[in-house]
């Protein structure tokens, strides 16, 4: 292979691609979680607080209606103003905003509703106060939850979907990604960091990683890919919405067909990768 | 990640030529004999060292009982992964160093002559993180103590996910802590030791799930590294940030074990939890 850094990571071509998911993922005028919320559901209800002493708004849980179902609804949420950002923490949850979405995986076993979660972020914060309050036990408590959920469970990609902050709503019976969004093991900055020693070098991790979205529908992590508009989401939300939500009604109409369990859930994660089977 | 520069290096002893060991943090000496005698921490100031997957396994099982599951089961480099050298070649050489064929070690195992599954995570091998290959011997070493209704216990000592292995790494999370409700259905324990360092991937999802968890004292254990922290948010760190005894405080860790103690401690853990609950609800009816 010959890099076009010197270190053989990735072909220009490559590089290109695979940044030019990143950037699509991420362009300040892309759909956030509420305004597609807002265009594929009935009926939303916002719901708040962790009931454990916080309401970390980087994390939006609901009620909500779809093709005559009730739902259970959790989302990372970013902001769009400046004042926004600083208060939605650019999408990045705190242990509170995990202990919200464990609240509504409860809630939704509770009252037997399917759960849909909307997945948009760098991921969990990596600050001071969330290691302080177990930002690492609260992920993983929220891994846990979502396969102990006995609803059946849809997840959609819609535009970052950034390591450990994302899986904790991912884990879902069946995962949509959109076109242009994306999920990798870490930030294109943080992989940049740790195998070049240099965050600048993130186009070249973003390729190593091959984390656009048809490859993950190649590997079977997600199951399908919802087109956008073209020239992307950013361009028309209305008709971003109009194209995601006949996708989320029929799989989540297919998803209650199939009667799916925990036990299916847990067995699709512990086979997910495919490289073992017995 | 072996090439991170994320994680805070070790407090670890550096063999010298005429098998003295120097303790990294206050330069006393011991031999290469006493060192092992005392499970490789320093007699003056108590620096826990990093060891080996297998140098854990000799200290905590009983002598002569552990037998390794998987002896065979290996990774692959599935993306074709190349950053500054050939994942492959990284991860040949490891297996040559370390003597493992990935990051892990599992087997049967007695401790204080109670039957368990007992993991070992190797720092030494691309930093204990989580490849595929690790991932699926975890959740066969936890499927395996179920299978046998034997406690689970795992020893953590990794810097979270393989970047090389990408999303892969990434799913391993949800592999590992889908396994572990086979040991929830079977109600049986699982032990989690938290070592020098324990980060990321690991630490957000089975490491943090033991129904006892214990950790050495010192050890580093986080979600973000330090490092990464302070360049994301520019904040102070607080004296002993993320250290076992930092969590300990906040109710994250059950007990900050010295190596010492950890093999009787762990034994009189299985003792009390291997004995009969005799009137639960199901054995009443």
């Amino acid at each position: 292979m010959t890099g076009a850094e010197g270190d053989g990571s990735a072909s220009t071509e490559k590089m290109a691609s695979a940044w030019a998911q990143v950037e699509g993922a991420r362009h300040p005028d892309r759909p956030y979680s509420l305004d597609l919320i807002q265009r594929c559901l009935d009926d939303f209800i916002e719901l708040h607080g962790d009931r454990q002493g916080g309401d970390d708004a980087a994390v939006v849980i609901g009620l909500a209606r779809l093709g005559g179902r009730r739902l259970g609804v959790v989302a990372n949420q970013k902001g769009r103003t400046l004042e926004e950002r600083g208060r939605r923490n650019f999408g990045m949850a705190h242990p509170e905003g995990f202990r919200k979405a464990q609240r509504l995986f409860a809630l939704a076993g509770r009252l037997e509703m399917p759960v849909v979660s909307f997945i948009d972020t760098p991921g969990a914060y990596p600050g001071v106060a969330a290691e302080e309050r177990g930002q690492a036990w609260a992920i993983a408590q929220t891994l846990e939850a979502q396969l102990a959920l006995p609803t059946p469970y849809l997840a959609v990609v819609i535009g970052e979907g950034g390591s450990g902050g994302a899986l904790a709503t991912l884990l879902a019976d069946s995962v949509l990604i959109l076109e242009h969004a994306f999920l990798s093991v870490a930030s294109p900055e943080a992989a940049a960091a740790i195998l070049f020693r240099d965050a600048g070098r993130k186009q070249s991790a973003a390729a190593a990683l091959r984390l656009e979205a048809a490859n993950l529908l190649e590997w079977g992590i997600a199951d399908e890919i919802v087109p956008e508009p073209p020239g992307g989401a950013h361009t028309d939300w209305d008709a971003t919405g109009a194209l995601l939500r006949p996708r989320l009604e029929a799989k989540l109409e297919q998803l209650v067909k199939e009667g799916v369990n925990p036990t299916r859930r847990r067995e699709r994660y512990r086979r997910l990768d495919g490289l073992f089977q017995l | 990640m072996s090439a991170s520069p994320t994680y805070s290096q070790p407090p670890a002893a550096t063999a010298e030529e005429d098998g003295v060991v120097v303790c990294a943090v206050c330069s006393s000496p011991q031999s290469s004999t006493e060192a092992a005698e005392n499970l490789y921490v320093c007699p003056a100031c108590g620096a826990h060292s990093r060891i080996s997957a297998h140098e854990r396994i000799r200290q905590l099982a009983d002598p002569g009982t552990f037998k390794v599951w998987d002896v065979g089961l290996e990774g692959r480099d599935r993306l074709g992964f190349f950053d500054t050298r050939a994942y492959v070649e990284r991860l040949d050489e490891a297996r040559l160093r370390q003597h493992l064929p990935d990051a892990i070690l599992s087997g049967a195992a007695e401790i204080g002559s109670i039957p368990v599954g007992l993991a070992a995570f190797d720092f030494g091998f691309l930093g204990g993180s989580l490849s595929t290959a690790v991932g699926e011997r975890l959740a066969r070493a936890i499927e395996a103590s179920a299978e046998s209704r034997v406690p689970f216990i795992c020893v953590t000592s990794s810097g979270g996910a393989r970047m090389q292995e990408g999303v892969f790494s990434l799913m391993q999370m949800a592999k590992s802590v889908s396994a572990l409700h086979d040991l929830a259905e079977r109600h049986l324990p699982y032990i989690s030791i938290l070592v020098d360092p324990t980060m990321g991937g690991s630490i957000a999802s089975f490491a943090a799930l033991g129904d006892v968890i214990l950790a050495e004292p010192k050890a580093m254990i986080g979600f973000t590294g330090a490092r990464v922290i302070t360049q994301a948010t520019y904040e102070q760190l607080p004296a002993g940030f993320q250290t076992s005894e930092f969590h300990h405080a906040r109710g994250l860790i059950d007990q900050v074990v010295d190596r010492r103690q950890l093999r009787e401690v762990v034994s009189n853990l299985l003792r009390v939890l291997s004995t009969s609950s005799g009137d639960t609800a199901q054995s009443a009816a």
